[in-house]
């Protein structure tokens, strides 16, 4: 166990991750480092793997059959996909907002207390809910209508939603699996403010396939693309500002100025 | 927005903190296992079952094959079938299974098939949304009330139309009819499964050349749609053959070697019903007969089921 | 036939009134095959209004009935009029010593209600008999001629129509004379055989559902094999089961069955326990593969967020893949238990008994139930069985539909709360 007062710099790191599909293999030799309650974007061209090297970061690639990782991902010193690590409290600490927002079809209020109740929390699950939904920038627009179904939110409140849900559960890191790419640009906007305020408190990494919105919102940017053989690789990994002004790499250039992809 | 921070520090110190905890070690959940135990259990009951009818099935129809008296070949091959005096030849029994399961599958085929094709290549939704109902509600009648039909109304029908010096008060013929009309529902469903299964390319294909929609409903969809209703049609035969109460209570009491519909004849199922019925004592050749005759019902639909089933994923693999 | 054959013509004009005709009869056998197939359709509809119209048409009519005393010949006032004193004493007056003794085992006749002395009165003494019965649609065309004959061949009966279903008919249990028997023990059997198996199979059924969809991999073998066996058992006769039944729970479980083990002091195995468990393994197939739908049908996404948020693979399934399946569960099981009422040839086989007059005392006591009754009155000789066997339809089919209507009521309730 690592030392709490002085907690490293990066709270992932992944070294030489490779994960198949069954024979296939999607990402190839993946190393890479997150750094504390900074954004960190993931961008790439549609079937690079970036999603399924985020899904790597929690394990929710265990409930795809066919998938599995060699290499390693290091949380805090510990292997994740060591067999003797418990995937439920790696979900816990780790958590996850989706492509297509997914609100459980239960009232605003379960869904953000649900989460929590079962991992433990045995405050006032009033203050949590209103509390969570505060930080997701929530609270104002649905404060009269806590106990509606959260089905009726438009979409990008449902979305802030999960995001709050996600919360609630005081994870360190969230992984966004193209949070907005079901959104409008106002709702996509909100998101990103959104991000930016979570960012003091919250580590985020965040898969896009939005190159404006990782230079609007991320700290970080890494670049993916495919390999010859179709496995994703990692190409260029820097500052955002500088991924996108001065480009190390031809492949990364020729993507940011819309040359492929 | 511009206070959320503020809040944000105000509150969590009450509320609930993030963890102190990095610990990924594996924590062990009894409750889960035991959980996931049980259902594990609840699956297999499934296969405890299948076993128990082979097993039970088979060690009582070993007992009735142990009496020296009864080979399996007397009693696959003989003809009469009289307990009474040591006879014991399933052939009247399977003979009037047969007979009946025939007349049902005569009727219920061409219907089903027909009805099939109506509500996937003609009917409108509306029309379609008042048939189906009105099928299902066919097909979840009682059998004992088909029974009760087929002795009320088919078979004085019967009596009218071919004289009652002609046709005994029960015979297969009436319950043959109504039992293909307990099947119709189950041929016509799976059918017009079958049918839609069929993809609307196809379809397009043959209207684009010129053909009429019964040109193409019958010599592009239902080619394509052969093995899901050749399946139906093996459940229906398998349907039929098991199907008890219809026979018990129309087809007549007593084995009857005949190839006349309109003469009352038992099948395999009426005769274990009214052994059964009646006051049964255990390890008698009676008891046992039932077993080795059920024991033979049984394989003969398991197979029915197991040939249908394979057809139809043959089906499935060409399409998808 | 082929379309496509090539045909010479001679002249032009002559080619396209060939093809003109070639196309009209296309077309004309294309209607006539319409309309074949809308008849075959509308054949379905007509075996189903045909067999509720055989059992409508048997379940009421004209009956001449002849009462052994007349009525009138026991007072001169109708008999529900009369009070408690003077209906105990036409009973002792015409019965017999001994009877008034035993029907005053349990209290004096002047203290039982009305109404039961009515009755006592009509089944002691005036004992009507139904001499002849008509169906519905005789009654309705030739009432006239009906009540002609009666007053002919029976001087002294009475023409009443009768609603074999009625009231009575409901709370008098199974008795040899067709005007008394009723349905009550039948109906209470059927609910407490319902109920066991509803107990046994639901949680079997809906554990083997969900270890097949969220636990099995759909690759191993013996999760294959279940699958596999599941489908097969759904198509196997319901008389093996009863076979099944009889030689498992009847015969081997007996102690645990007849209650034996449970100091009851029960006969035999031929019991509503025996017959309830038989059931639930009828059933079994159908309700999981229900069960199975229901639970595919509950989105990915969701169980994806439950993850996410570190839930347990338990924790998962009983807050959001169950509460999203239960309405396709429910109804399942609702279709499933509709299936288990109407079955009839494993009670058969496992001993339900057909005469029994008094209501089932629990899960170890011996039983008829309702479509036993049905075909136990069927198979009856005398007519008038065959207007009660209508009535008792009648009943089941009542109780199937209902069963189906609170079906679609509970989805559309758990459609809406989400």
């Amino acid at each position: 166990m690592e030392d709490m007062n002085q907690p490293s710099k990066y709270v992932i790191e992944t070294r030489g991750l490779n994960i198949f599909y069954g024979d296939f293999q999607a990402v190839k030799d993946i190393s890479l480092q997150f750094e504390r309650n900074r954004i960190t974007a993931i961008i790439g061209p549609s079937g690079c793997g970036k999603s399924t090297v985020l899904r790597a970061f929690n394990r929710m690639n265990d409930f795809v059959p066919s998938a599995h990782a060699t290499g390693e991902v290091l949380y805090h010193d510990q292997n994740i996909n060591h067999p003797s690590v418990d995937a439920v409290q790696l979900r816990r600490l780790i958590g996850m907002v989706f492509q297509k927002p997914n609100p459980f079809p239960k009232s605003i209020y379960d869904n953000i207390a649900w989460g929590a109740k079962m991992n433990g929390f045995r405050g006032n699950t009033d203050d949590l809910v209103e509390e969570t939904l505060r930080q997701a920038a929530l609270w104002n627009e649905v404060k009269d209508n806590l106990k509606k179904s959260a089905l009726a939110l438009s979409g990008g409140q449902q979305q802030r939603l999960c995001i709050a849900r996600a919360l609630a559960v005081r994870p360190e890191i969230i992984l966004m699996d193209e949070p907005c790419s079901a959104l409008d640009p106002i709702a996509t906007l909100k998101i990103e403010d959104l991000m930016r305020e979570l960012s003091q408190n919250y580590t985020i990494i965040i898969v896009t396939h939005n190159m404006q919105q990782a230079a609007r919102a991320s700290d970080y940017t890494s670049f993916f693309t495919m390999d010859t053989d179709r496995a994703g690789i990692m190409v260029e990994y820097n500052e955002t500002s500088l991924i996108f002004t001065k480009p190390k790499d031809q492949r990364t250039e020729d993507y940011i100025t819309g040359r492929f992809g | 927005m511009e206070n959320t921070a503020r809040i944000t520090e105000k509150r969590t110190a009450t509320a609930w903190k993030k963890p102190v905890s990095y610990n990924l070690q594996k924590k062990t959940r009894p409750t889960e296992a035991i959980i996931q135990a049980f259902l594990l259990f609840c699956g297999v009951v499934s296969i405890l079952t299948t076993l128990g009818i082979v097993l039970e099935l088979g060690k009582e129809a070993w007992l009735f094959f142990g009496d020296p008296e009864i080979s399996v070949i007397s009693f696959l091959t003989g003809t009469e079938w009289q307990p009474k005096i040591g006879k014991f030849g399933v052939l009247p029994l399977l003979n009037s299974t047969l007979i009946t399961s025939v007349i049902a599958i005569v009727v219920a085929l061409p219907l089903g098939i027909a009805t099939a094709m109506f509500l996937s290549e003609y009917a409108s939704p509306k029309m379609r949304s008042i048939l189906k109902p009105i099928l299902e509600v066919l097909a979840g009648v009682p059998t004992v009330v088909y029974g009760y039909f087929a002795l009320t109304f088919m078979t004085p029908l019967l009596r009218g139309i071919f004289g009652s010096q002609n046709v005994d008060v029960y015979n297969m013929a009436s319950a043959g009819l109504v039992m293909g009309i307990m099947i119709l529902p189950l041929i016509s469903s799976m059918s017009e499964d079958a049918l839609s299964a069929v993809p609307r390319s196809l379809r397009e294909a043959a209207y684009g050349l010129g053909a009429t929609r019964l040109e193409t409903a019958l010599q592009v969809v239902l080619p394509a749609a052969l093995s899901g209703i050749i399946a139906a049609f093996i459940i229906g035969v398998s349907r039929a053959v098991g199907e008890t109460m219809i026979v018990a209570i129309a087809a007549g009491s007593g084995p009857n070697f005949t190839f006349n519909p309109f003469n009352a004849a038992e099948t395999m199922t009426g005769y274990i019903a009214r052994i059964s019925g009646g006051d049964l004592s255990y390890n008698t050749p009676d008891y046992n007969s039932i077993f080795a005759i059920g024991l033979l019902l049984f394989l003969i639909t398991f197979g029915l089921n197991i040939l249908s089933r394979a057809i139809s994923r043959r089906f499935r693999e060409v399409y998808e | 036939m082929n379309p496509m054959k090539p045909k010479t013509f001679g002249s032009n004009q002559e080619m396209q009134d060939a093809e003109k005709n070639f196309l009209y009869r296309r077309h004309q056998r294309a209607r006539l095959a319409q309309s074949v197939f809308q008849l075959t359709t509308l054949l379905a509809v007509i075996f189903l209004a045909t067999l509720l119209v055989t059992v409508v048409n048997k379940s009421m009519g004209y009956v001449v009935v002849e009462n052994k005393v007349n009525p009138a010949t026991l007072s001169d006032r109708p008999l529900s009029e009369l009070n408690n004193t003077e209906l105990a004493q036409i009973l002792r007056e015409n019965l017999r010593k001994n009877r008034v003794r035993t029907l005053e085992r349990t209290g004096f006749l002047e203290d039982q209600s009305q109404s039961t002395l009515v009755q006592l009165v009509e089944a002691e003494i005036i004992q009507p008999e139904v001499v002849e019965s008509y169906n519905l649609f005789p009654s309705l065309i030739n009432r006239s001629k009906i009540k002609a004959d009666a007053a002919v061949s029976y001087p002294n009966a009475k023409v009443e129509f009768r609603y074999w279903l009625n009231g009575v008919f409901l709370i008098n249990s199974m008795a040899s004379q067709p005007e008394l028997a009723g349905v009550r023990s039948a109906l209470l059997g059927s609910l407490q055989l319902i109920l066991i198996t509803i107990l046994t199979a639901f949680p079997i059924g809906v554990g083997a559902a969900i270890y097949l969809e969220e636990y099995a991999s759909h690759k191993s073998r013996i999760n294959r094999l279940i699958q596999t066996n599941i489908d097969n058992l759904a198509g196997v006769p319901s008389i093996v089961y009863g076979i099944l039944g009889l030689a498992l729970f009847v015969r081997a479980l007996q102690p645990f069955t007849s209650g034996a083990l449970f100091g009851v002091d029960g006969q035999n195995g031929r019991t509503i326990l025996s017959a309830g468990l038989t059931m639930a393994l009828l059933i079994l197939p159908i309700l999981i593969i229900n069960a199975q739908e229901a639970i595919r049908s509950v989105p990915d996404s969701l169980r994806q967020a439950s993850y996410g948020l570190g839930a347990t693979r338990w924790q998962t399934i009983w807050h959001h893949v169950l509460p999203g399946a239960m309405p396709g569960i429910l109804t399942g099981t609702i279709l499933a238990i509709s299936r288990a009422i109407g079955e009839t040839a494993p009670l058969i086989v496992v001993g339900a008994s057909t005469f029994i007059t008094s209501d089932p005392t629990g899960p170890f006591s011996s039983f008829t139930a309702l479509p036993i009754q049905i075909y136990n009155w069927t198979t009856r000789p005398q007519p008038a069985f065959q207007h009660i066997a209508a009535a008792a339809i009648l009943v089941l089919l009542i109780a199937l539909l209902s069963l189906n209507a609170v079906a679609i009521l509970l989805r559309n309730r758990f459609a809406k709360r989400v």
